[in-house]
């Protein structure tokens, strides 16, 4: 246990300087990006005067170093500052954005697990069966449509078509009031103040966009898990257990599945990463007020802070779910921490 | 007990059907410890999980009879068999680490089977479990019952899959080339104790294996299996002193033992005069105070410690010692790709230890010492040929291009008996015996004078391994190299080398000319390895 705890607090001190780099980096890029900040918020009427005492009031006149050495000062006290476009301080509108975000992606990767990892486990117990090519279908199926456009399908089918879904527009529609804010997921708000009907309500928008990115991601996850088991099943401890007689589902689910899913775990993480990353697209199609097409905004108009907010919250959301993946590792396998792994 | 009758066995592969075994039968009476021998690809294995029901998915039995106490264990229903396995027939591995659960609880695996057959509820499963630790004599049973695969030795994996397939007190123990993979002290521990516990419960038993001499020591009677058929069978002392079938005649001759020249492994009529190889008074490789330290987690590890022995001109040392005794890091450093913590490394009077591991690879010296790897299938890159495998160290090491490489490359093939159409084949075409040629080939493409052997024949079956020695000796002779041969099988080291270094704990504990240290041993540590070692009975002369 005590390599396990030194390398869990190891893990973690990792993720500091990984940070402090994003930190870095994002401050730099934000400086490269094409364009003139200070004449873009003078707008197209300004004259050198009025864009220089822009510059001088954004501090953009000052050397790099003293611009990052305030930048971190502002970030010490939880300022992301604040965006030009729009005029609102980062992180409140991060605040307000960020958990649409998370609740679309989370929502589709349990969907798209719950439909994966079972399908993936049926396919692998019975190789060249309908299962295993039913699983091979959807997979590529998954992977090859784009989730701009399976989702307008979704939307031409399931709202225009049939009627039975609501409009894509947004979280909620307008006919319900936003939940009272607790954790900014709004299934979870709604079910806390025990308002079922704003409840149905959210999940209803929810299920097209879900579905969508669920699609997506259903490709790796499927796959991983059939290999994973395959290989689990084959392994010298499985043909221990048969011999040693136990019943089929002890040997599947107690042997090989755990086994299995350590690659799966990972898979996860890595697809959850991207998922965040791409997940634009659907937040376009779905008029979602999602973190993704915030900061594509922000970057068409050179929105300095909003930007680099976005990086930042990326990246510490991508060091919290590696660190989330490692510690699900440490709980899986007894081995993580030592030298045997 | 046990009958089979004209049993069958085949497999769908993508090439038709491939019967493994082809019709044998035997019986097995109460408390009997019968002994299936036979080289890789003969369908020992594949009989016992016939008989567990447990071949893989395209496996099948095609025909025959197997009965086991008037059950009939090609009709029992899936669910019945379920009973029988672990209850009735309990079935232990190779390589007993894979063989459990990496992420489990060795208690809880053995709780499984326990509850599994209804021996054990959930209240004394855990009482139960660990006495099943303590029936294979694991010491603070209590301790181990919370312990994971990893973190247990092999021999102590192995006892626990013992525990596992005893737990249940069955009536048939099958074992599957129960110590491969264990060192040979560890493989005579664990032997006992299974031979112990078997005869104890009134238990039979099915030893499968490739060794003669284990088989010969623990089983009553031996059947001996080639192609899938069984070519002879009988008691062992008279099957392996007096064999009649010319398979079991060429499997004894193959197996290493006492007092047996290299020439004598290999069948009568192959038997060629080996030419002499002269030792000279020159030292070739002097080690003087080597010493390798890890930095672990608790404190410096002591890997090696202070070693120092010296490799004449044409000598062969051999080096011998269990897993964890420094032999393979000690080999590491020789053939310079570890770097030594302290001492030195005189090769003809330069110190190669002053050289980082790192820069030997471009030093002239690097195509002088060359090493054979223990797996020759691991040891090649897959995706190239047998001639780019050789072609490489001459490509890096010498100017020889085009025409006069593709020539030194057959003559390299000719040298090690490698036929010359078999060079444009890849790895995965060839057999394990061609495999082992082209890395002795390669080994040798540079002309070395030293040559470290990590048990180069460790994965071979014994026939092969008979010729792969021969082809050694052959090559040291003809090329006046030296070795260093790393092994565990003191037998194979006693036919091949001229001196012998014990290792144990990183240090040596004996050393000296290979008669003095194996016929008359002094230290202790190598008594004890030369008694773990079992022994053939050694065949009359009349054939």
């Amino acid at each position: 246990m005590g390599a396990r705890g030194t390398a869990i607090g190891l893990r973690i001190a990792q993720a500091i300087p990984v940070l402090f780099g994003v930190i870095v980096i994002s401050f730099l890029l934000t400086r490269a990006l094409p364009g003139d900040p200070a004449a873009q918020f003078a707008g197209a009427m300004a004259t050198e005067e009025s864009i220089e005492q822009v510059r001088t009031s954004l501090g953009l006149d000052k050397p790099l170093v003293t611009q990052f050495g305030l930048y971190l000062g502002q970030l010490a006290r939880g300022d992301l500052g604040q965006s030009v476009s729009t005029g609102q301080p980062v992180i409140e509108e991060l605040a307000s954005r960020l958990p649409a975000s998370l609740e679309l992606t989370l929502f589709a990767l349990i969907l798209s697990c719950a439909v994966a990892i079972p399908l993936g486990v049926l396919a692998a117990t019975r190789p060249g069966s309908w299962v295993d090519q039913l699983c091979r279908l959807l997979v590529t199926a998954g992977v090859s449509l784009p989730t701009f456009f399976t989702g307008i399908v979704l939307v031409y089918v399931f709202y225009y078509l049939l009627g039975i879904a609501p409009s894509p527009l947004g979280r909620l529609d307008f006919i319900y009031l936003d939940p009272p804010h607790v954790t900014g997921f709004f299934l979870i708000d709604a079910a806390l103040a025990g308002d079922w009907e704003t409840w149905f309500g959210a999940l209803k928008q929810l299920i097209l966009p879900g579905l969508t990115l669920a699609l997506f991601t259903l490709a790796p996850i499927a796959r991983m898990t059939r290999a994973a088991m395959l290989s689990a099943l084959s392994a010298d401890y499985v043909r221990t257990a048969r011999a040693a007689g136990l019943a089929p589902r002890k040997v599947l689910y107690g042997y090989a599945f755990r086994n299995a899913l350590l690659p799966v775990v990972t898979t996860l993480g890595m697809v959850f990463s991207f998922v965040l990353g791409a997940n634009v697209l659907v937040e376009k199609v779905f008029a979602w007020p999602g973190i993704g097409s915030y900061a594509v905004e922000a970057l068409v108009v050179s929105d300095y802070a909003a930007v680099q907010g976005f990086v930042l919250s990326m990246a510490l959301l991508f060091v919290l779910l590696n660190l989330i993946i490692d510690l699900a590792y440490s709980v899986i396998d007894p081995r993580f921490g030592t030298s045997a792994k | 007990m046990l009958s089979i009758k004209d049993l069958q066995v085949a497999f769908r592969t993508r090439k038709g059907e491939v019967s493994a075994v082809r019709g044998i039968s035997f019986e097995l009476a109460r408390g009997e410890r019968l002994g299936i021998v036979g080289e890789s690809g003969s369908g020992k294995s594949v009989t016992s999980y016939a008989l567990m029901r447990i071949l893989d998915a395209n496996g099948r039995i095609k025909a025959g009879d197997a009965v086991y106490s008037g059950i009939d264990l090609r009709k029992a229903a899936e669910r019945d068999m379920r009973d029988l396995r672990g209850r009735e027939i309990s079935m232990i591995f190779q390589n007993p680490r894979a063989a459990l659960n990496p992420i489990r609880k060795v208690g809880h695996q053995i709780e499984d089977v326990l509850r599994q057959h209804a021996r054990a509820t959930r209240q004394d499963a855990r009482q139960k479990a660990i006495a099943a630790l303590e029936a294979v004599k694991i010491r603070d049973a209590e301790a181990r019952y919370d312990a994971y695969p990893f973190e247990l030795s092999g021999g102590m994996c192995q006892r626990v899959v013992c525990a596992i397939a005893l737990a249940c007190d069955p009536k048939l123990m099958i074992m599957d080339e129960p110590t491969t993979g264990l060192d040979i002290t560890t493989q005579k521990a664990v032997m006992d104790l299974v031979d112990e516990l078997v005869t104890a419960r009134g238990m039979s038993s099915i030893l499968i294996t490739h060794d003669l001499g284990l088989a010969s020591e623990y089983c009553d009677r031996i059947v001996v299996m080639k192609d899938g058929q069984i070519v002879e069978e009988g008691a062992p002392q008279l099957l392996l002193s007096a064999p009649q079938h010319p398979y079991t005649r060429k499997l004894v001759d193959a197996t290493p033992r006492r007092g047996v020249t290299i020439r004598e492994l290999l069948p009568q009529e192959e038997r060629r005069p080996l030419a002499p190889h002269v030792v000279a008074e020159t030292p070739l490789l002097e080690v003087r105070n080597l010493t390798k330290t890890y930095q672990g987690k608790s404190g410096p590890v002591h890997a090696v410690r202070d070693i120092s022995f010296t490799i004449r001109e044409g000598q062969s040392v051999g080096l011998v010692g269990e897993s964890g005794c420094g032999k393979s890091t000690t080999s590491a450093m020789l053939v310079r790709l570890l770097d030594p913590t302290s001492g030195q490394l005189l090769y003809r009077g330069e110190d190669l230890a002053q050289m980082p591991a790192a820069d030997f690879a471009r030093n002239p010296l690097r195509g002088k010492i060359q090493m054979v790897f223990q797996d020759a299938t691991d040891s090649l890159n897959p995706r190239h040929t047998s001639r780019q495998s050789i072609a490489e160290p001459l490509k890096r090491m010498t100017d020889l291009r085009g025409a006069a490489l593709a020539a030194r490359v057959e003559e390299l093939a000719s040298v090690t008996g490698l036929p010359e159409h078999l060079l444009d084949r890849f790895p995965h075409q060839l057999s394990g015996g061609q495999k082992a040629r082209v890395g002795i080939a390669r080994a040798i493409a540079t002309e070395p004078d030293f040559l470290i052997l990590d048990e180069p024949t460790a994965a071979l079956d014994v026939s092969i391994q008979a010729v792969a020695l021969n082809l050694l000796a052959d090559l040291r002779a003809r090329l006046g190299m030296s070795y260093l041969f790393v092994s565990h099988d003191l037998n194979v080291v006693r036919m091949l080398c001229d001196h012998v270094i014990v290792m144990k704990g990183g240090e040596i504990v004996d050393a000296g000319p290979v008669e003095q240290v194996m016929d008359s041993p002094s230290h202790p540590y190598t008594r004890e390895l030369l008694e773990a070692a079992p022994q053939v009975p050694i065949p009359t002369a009349a054939a």
